[in-house]
Formats: C-alpha cells, sequence, structure tokens
C-alpha cells in the first residue's frame, strides 16, 4: 500500500546529521514530501519529522538503512489515528477594501490570525493539519495569493509516553 | 553492561576463525572509562594496556593522532604523504607504525583492504586532502560494498579555509557519506584519540566497513593534551550480535524438516570467523552448502557437501540446488543480483531463513521467512545446538533423494573447459596449475573479469581468507595492491595476484612499492590482449562487434609486461606454451627475494562458462555455449 507515511528520527544533535539523513532518502531512491528539524528538551538531541510516500516494504527497508546511521538514536512512524500532526502557514493574500472583511472572517472561521497588515495586503498565520490548511488556501484563492510559504510537518504522539524518554536519554 | 574500551578494539582476537569479542556491542555511557566496573576490569588482565594510559599529555594534534593508531596496536599503515596530511608524517617518521609509501592513494586503499581481508584486522590507509583524498575513493567504496574494516585518514585544509574552495579542498567527508560506514570531519585535537577508538571499533564490529577520519592541517598543526584511553561515544551505534532463540529454533525446525535444503554461505561468514563453526553445522545436518564469490574459502572446496559457487558463473550443480531447494538458509550473504539472477524466479519453492548482522539486509531482496539478526559465528553455533536438540527428538531430514539429483548432476555438468583449438594456451589451465602447485594455503587475490571468474572456479579453496577479490563493486586494478596488501598481513604466506592485462595495466604501479619495501608478490597475468569479460559479452550479446577490448598487449606486446616488471624492480617471467606452465610457476615460486610478474600470454577466445546472463533467471543457465543443462523437469 503506498501512502504518506511520518517518521520521527531522533538524531545526535551533530553537525552534518541532516545532510547523512536526506542524503540516504535520495540515494534510496525515496522522495521526502516534508522535512523539519529542531531540538528537543535534551540540547544533543535533534529531532527530524519526515513524510514520505512509500509501499509499507520499502518503507521498512529506508527505516533500517536509517537505522543504520551511526548518529541516528531512534525512529518512530507516529500513525495519523494516535499522534498530533501539524503544519505552519505563512501567506500573504491580496484585500482591499471589500474584500477584507470577508477574508478576516475566514481567518477567524479557521482560527488563523492576522500577522501582518498593509494597505492591500494581509499576511495570515495559521497552524493545523495539511487538509485543513489546503481548505483555509482554497478559501482564500479567489482573494488571490501573492505568496506563501509552509513549513514542514511535525508530529508528536498522542498520550503520556514520550518517545525520547529515560532509554534514549541514557544513550545520550 | 560489556562495553568496548579502545583496547577492547585494539586486542580483539584477529584473524579468520580466530574469535572476535564476545561481549555484545553496547554504546559507551558518557563517562569516563575507569569509571564504569567493565574498563576498570581491563588494565588489571593485560597489563600491556595499562603502559598506554596517558592523562593530559601535551603534544601536537598530529602527534596525538600517531600515538593513536599506536595505542590501537596498528601495525602498518598504506600512504602517500602531501601538504595537508604532511604535519601527521613528522611524528609518524619515529614511530612503531610502519608507513609504506605507494605510489597511487588508489593502490593505499586496496593495500588497506587485502590487509584487512587477510588478517581480519582494520586495514589503514592514510592520503592528503583533495586528490589525495578524492583518489581513496574507490578503494573506500569497494571495501563498503564487501564489508572490509578499513580506516582511511585523510589530511583537510584548515579550518578557516575549509568551505573557500582552497587549494587541493575536497569536501571528502560529504563525498563518501554513501560510501562509508560512517565518517568524520576532526573539529579539534582534543577529540582525534576518541574520534580514532571510535573509527577502529566501527570499521571492525558488528557489519564491517570503511570508516574515513578528515583532519584539517591546523588539527595537526596545534597543540592538544593526549589522553588514554578515550571514551567512546556513540549512543545509536548497538549492532545486534546474538540471535533470538525463538528464530533460531524456528530454522532449526524447518532444517530438519525440509527435503531440499541449501547452507547459502556469504562473505559474513569468514567476517565472523565462523568457518569452524559452519562445518560443524554442515556435517551435522549433511545439507548442501554452496559459498558465495566472497565466501570460497569459507567451507573446503574438497569437503563433499559443498557444491561451489552460485551465481551467474557459478556450478550448475550450486545454481540449480538454490533454484529447486526447498528451504535455503543463508548465513551472511545478501541475495545479491549476480547470486539470485532475475530475482522472482530465483528459487520459487524456498523458504527462506536469513541470518546477518545487518538487519537492512535481511528481507532486501528475497523477503525471508525466518529472519535472523546476529553475528554469524553465534548464529551457527546456536543453529547446531538447536539441530542437536531436534535430532533427540528424533526430527531428522531425510536428504537421501536430494543428494542423489544433486550428485548426479555435479557429475554431469562439472566445471571445466574446452581446449583452444587454436593452439594458444588456456588461460584456465594457467590459473588451475598456479592453484595446485601454490597449494591451499597460498592467498590467492584476483582482478574483475574472467580471470577472476576461473580463479574462483578452478583454484581449490580449503582455507579462510585465502581467496581475496572485489566482489560487490567489481574494481578492476584491485589484485596487485590488494596482494601487497595481503603480503604485508601475511609474510609467511605465498600471496599470488591473478590479474587481467586490462587490470594490471591499471594498478602495476604498485610493483614499484612491493620491490622497493620488499613485498615479494607473485602476479600471474593472465593476458589475453583484451577486456576479456567485456569481450565475452560482446561475443555473445553483441555479434561479435569486438569494439574497444583490444587492449594492444598481444598485437603490439605493447606494454611488454616482462620489460614493465624489470623497470618496476621486478622479476619479470613469460610463458605461452602449456608445456612450460609448470616450470614457470615453479620458477616464480623459487623467488622469494623479490616480486615477480608472469606474463602468460593465453587465448583470447576463452570464455567464463556456466553463465546465467544478466537479466535472465538461474533456470537459463547455459553449461557452455549454446548448451543448457538437462534438468529433470519432472523435479521442478
Amino acid at each position: 500500500m503506498s501512502d504518506k507515511h511520518t517518521l520521527s528520527v531522533l538524531v545526535e544533535n551533530k553537525p552534518g546529521v541532516l545532510a547523512r539523513v536526506a542524503q540516504l532518502f535520495s540515494r534510496r531512491g525515496f522522495n521526502i514530501d516534508s522535512l523539519a528539524v529542531g531540538e528537543t528538551e535534551h540540547p544533543e538531541v535533534s529531532r527530524i519529522t519526515i513524510v514520505v510516500n512509500a509501499d509499507s516494504s520499502p518503507l521498512e527497508q529506508v527505516t533500517k538503512q536509517l537505522n543504520k546511521l551511526v548518529n541516528v538514536l531512534k525512529i518512530v512512524e507516529l500513525e495519523q489515528a494516535t499522534s498530533v500532526h501539524r503544519e505552519l502557514l505563512l501567506v500573504k493574500v491580496r484585500a482591499d477594501r471589500p474584500t477584507r472583511t470577508q477574508i478576516l472572517e475566514t481567518v477567524n472561521l479557521f482560527r488563523a490570525r492576522v500577522v501582518d497588515v498593509a494597505p492591500d495586503t494581509l499576511t495570515i498565520e495559521a497552524t493545523g493539519t495539511a487538509d485543513k490548511l489546503d481548505a483555509l488556501l482554497r478559501d482564500l484563492e479567489p482573494y488571490g495569493i501573492k505568496e506563501m510559504v509552509q513549513s514542514g510537518l511535525v508530529a508528536i504522539g498522542r498520550g503520556s509516553r514520550s518517545i525520547s524518554g529515560p532509554a534514549l536519554r541514557a544513550a545520550a | 553492561m560489556t562495553k568496548p574500551t579502545p583496547d577492547m578494539i585494539a586486542h580483539r582476537g584477529p584473524g579468520p576463525g580466530a574469535d572476535r569479542p564476545a561481549g555484545r556491542a553496547v554504546p559507551a555511557p558518557a563517562q569516563p572509562v575507569a569509571a564504569s566496573p567493565a574498563a576498570a576490569r581491563v588494565p588489571a588482565e593485560r597489563p600491556a594496556v595499562r603502559a598506554k594510559a596517558l592523562v593530559n599529555e601535551p603534544m601536537t594534534g598530529a602527534s596525538a593522532l600517531v600515538r593513536s593508531l599506536e595505542a590501537l596496536d596498528v601495525d602498518v599503515v598504506f600512504g602517500i604523504p602531501g601538504g595537508a596530511i604532511l604535519p601527521a608524517y613528522d611524528p609518524l617518521f619515529d614511530s612503531s607504525v610502519r608507513h609504506i609509501l605507494v605510489r597511487h592513494e588508489q593502490g593505499a586503499g586496496h593495500a588497506a583492504s587485502g590487509y584487512a581481508h587477510a588478517t581480519g584486522k582494520v586495514g589503514v590507509c592514510m592520503a592528503t586532502s583533495g586528490p589525495g583524498a578524492t583518489n581513496l575513493v574507490t578503494p573506500i567504496a569497494d571495501a563498503y560494498m564487501d564489508s572490509i574494516g578499513m580506516v582511511a585518514i585523510t589530511g583537510q585544509v584548515s579550518r578557516s579555509a575549509i568551505g573557500t574552495d582552497a587549494f587541493q579542498e575536497a569536501d571528502i567527508a560529504g563525498i563518501t557519506v554513501p560510501i562509508t560506514k560512517h565518517n568524520y570531519l576532526v573539529q579539534s585535537g582534543e577529540e582525534l584519540p576518541r574520534v580514532l577508538a571510535e573509527a577502529f571499533h566501527l570499521a571492525s564490529t558488528g557489519r564491517p566497513g570503511p570508516v574515513l577520519v578528515d583532519i584539517p592541517k591546523d588539527v595537526l598543526q596545534g597543540q592538544t593534551s593526549f589522553s588514554w584511553p578515550p571514551t567512546l561515544d556513540l549512543p545509536g551505534y548497538r549492532p545486534t550480535l546474538h540471535p533470538h532463540g525463538k528464530q533460531i529454533r524456528e530454522a532449526a525446525r524447518m532444517m530438519v524438516g525440509c527435503r531440499r535444503p541449501v547452507l547459502y554461505v556469504g562473505g559474513g561468514v569468514l567476517r565472523a570467523g565462523a568457518a569452524a563453526q559452519l562445518r560443524v553445522l554442515a556435517e551435522l545436518t549433511g545439507i548442501p552448502v554452496v559459498t558465495t564469490l566472497m565466501a570460497r574459502g569459507a567451507f573446503p572446496d574438497s569437503h563433499p557437501q559443498h557444491l561451489g559457487m552460485p551465481g551467474m558463473h557459478g556450478s550448475v550443480s550450486a545454481v540449480y540446488a538454490l533454484q529447486r531447494a526447498d528451504l535455503i538458509v543463508a548465513l551472511g550473504a545478501r541475495f545479491d543480483d549476480r547470486v539470485t539472477g532475475k530475482l522472482d524466479s530465483f528459487a520459487p519453492n524456498a523458504a527462506v531463513v536469513h541470518a546477518d548482522i545487518d538487519p537492512a539486509e535481511i528481507s532486501k531482496n528475497r523477503v525471508a521467512d525466518v529472519p535472523i539478526v546476529g553475528d554469524a559465528r553465534f548464529v551457527i553455533d546456536e543453529l547446531i545446538a538447536a539441530v542437536t536438540a531436534e535430532h533427540a527428538a528424533g526430527h531428522q531430514a531425510d536428504l537421501g533423494e536430494w543428494w542423489r539429483t544433486l550428485n548426479d548432476l555435479r557429475g554431469r555438468y562439472p566445471l571445466g573447459w574446452e581446449e583452444p583449438t587454436d593452439g594458444t594456451l588456456a588461460p584456465q589451465y594457467v590459473i588451475k596449475r598456479i592453484g595446485e602447485i601454490a597449494g591451499p594455503e597460498a592467498v590467492y587475490v584476483a582482478g574483475v573479469g574472467q580471470h577472476q571468474m576461473w580463479a574462483s572456479q578452478f583454484i581449490s579453496y580449503e582455507n579462510p581468507a585465502t581467496w581475496i577479490n572485489s566482489g560487490g563493486l567489481g574494481t578492476m586494478g584491485f589484485a596487485v595492491p590488494a596482494a601487497m596488501g595481503a603480503k604485508v598481513g601475511m609474510p609467511d604466506r605465498t600471496v599470488w595476484a591473478i590479474d587481467g592485462d586490462g587490470c594490471f595495466q591499471m594498478t602495476n604501479q604498485e610493483l614499484a612499492t612491493c620491490a622497493l619495501e620488499n613485498i615479494p608478490i607473485k602476479v600471474a597475468v593472465i593476458n589475453n590482449g583484451n577486456l576479456g569479460m567485456v569481450r565475452q559479452w560482446q561475443t555473445l550479446f553483441y555479434n561479435e562487434r569486438y569494439s574497444n577490448t583490444d587492449l594492444g598487449t598481444h598485437k603490439h606486446r605493447v606494454p611488454d609486461f616482462v620489460k614493465l616488471a624489470e623497470a618496476l624492480g621486478c622479476i619479470g617471467l613469460r610463458c605461452e606454451s602449456a608445456a612450460d606452465v609448470d616450470k614457470t610457476i615453479e620458477a616464480a615460486m623459487a623467488i622469494d627475494d623479490a616480486p615477480v610478474v608472469v606474463d602468460f600470454v593465453v587465448g583470447k577466445d576463452a570464455m567464463v562458462w556456466p553463465m546465467v546472463a544478466a537479466g535472465t533467471g538461474n533456470d537459463e543457465i547455459m553449461f557452455a555455449r549454446g548448451v543448457r543443462p538437462a534438468f529433470d523437469e519432472d523435479d521442478l
């Protein structure tokens, strides 16, 4: 089954690690749909969230290959149902006097917010799942999107368990 | 918790057949070595190690590098100095570490490989920045494909110049990411001992492989303080050595419950030093054994249960056995395309037990029914115990019918060749006679091509680490430098490089190194005047249109290999007829104070058979040109 998979990859926070991870995906013939990287609660550990489109068997192979990277500490696949997935969107929309109110209504509807105002544009910040952001963009499109930028997806498991918990801390 | 210390690495039992460290490789916690009970025990057991312990001794980065190599028990480094690595060569001048000055960095890399292959220890090569480092790329890739423990040390431009396109700058750490097990760009002198200890640990444990350590010139020149032993900091490196008991029991159950099993043995068995255990397992179960190109020597060729090599140029019986098997037990093998042929028609009715130390190999190409992750030595030991238990419970496979079929095939389709009708010398005969005269204690090192396949087919390998070749990458030019490295590691063994005239012209300059460094290897140039394997494919698949495969070594005798050998400080011999083969080999064997090159002028039309053409299934194996083996179709 070809599907989008979200992998959380915990790595040592060292120079060049992101390049190793990204290079491995391209070398093994995988396209990364989205990638986000940042520090975790342990400064020596970074967390890379990768969304990849792959069948389950090649995904297993790429996960095993990732695990072979010396700087990779742990890999967890985060399922939609049991984890929270978020992306961040910044979008600059054409907004003149007649349309401005309607746009602000849409912004409120999507629980987004305006972060910058110019005489003929509004810049909107929104977070959510990819579906929600797509819906927002569809609603904003008729007004004219002048520019937009999206972050990679980040995800975290639901419940009290932590994937970067005590075992990892001992290792790192 | 047992954890690896650099001393354990340095003192691990080297060599095929010897024991590897029994302790589970568990990442070292970030605490001083002396604080852990396991490490505290080490100096007491090994007084020699204590002498190496040093705390905060001031010295240059270059000295720290050389002191680390000494502490890691490195006895030889193959390399060439140059600007960025130059500071390291000053302390190396006074070191107990022998440096062998090669003529090309590629030679240094393959020599380190040959040394590692032959001894089971980590091979070390050294080069300067930029072109020195990029010349190591081929041998590093080669070592990666064949899982050879190697550490490559390169100089880099000074830290302040990195990224400026400085003279002789190349991002060798970036370049080698996909062809190393791991690599380092050293950031400070303080981390040198740790990085080197980690590099040797990574190169030699788990699935072995090459590790590159790139050191900026100013780090080598600068002052640092040196402490030994360092603490390894590898939290993400945890090779699994011991297999899962449940999987082992399941594998054993299948091994006694099948009708047509095969032990498919790969190079991992040699890397694990598990040849002796393999023999016990094979004899316990009575299961036929095939050894891949990387595993020749892991099981004696003379053993009645040995069917030979599987794959593209494997024996008919070995190929057939895998193809018709109902159970394949893969030990340290990776279902390479040269073994499986067209993957979806490979061994269609076989259940697969796949044991490998690298979990990523399992189910990569062929889905395993019983996956086993572990070191081949432990896997085989535990399989022996589990099969013995099954036997005790009265479960035993009846392999009589299977053996009758295989023995019949073996009798009808032995490895062999047709004598050339044009009066030329048969290359297979030359290689066979070298094997018979030099014997099973000698080490044979091949390049890549027809001569390599003949050397794998017609030399009888009885011992581990007597067959060294470039299997995965298929690197022409491997033989001469790798033979040099093997001879350095095994000075008391006769080392024969079986090379082709194409391969030989890629790296023969290392014969100058051999001549001057007293490394008396023997090189048989199987000179058919052509890029033989490519020519064979042109014969078979390109209507005999021989585009760019004639090297002129016959037609024009350019170069004259005898004169070339002499120019390089070696003894050059030539043999052109079957009648002279034995006495020429004996003459070469009698010389032990200089490298010898024998130009065996052989016919150009000899071909490697059997053959499974690329892209076809193993069922389409050809025994000889136009001859399909007659398999018993009812047996399918």
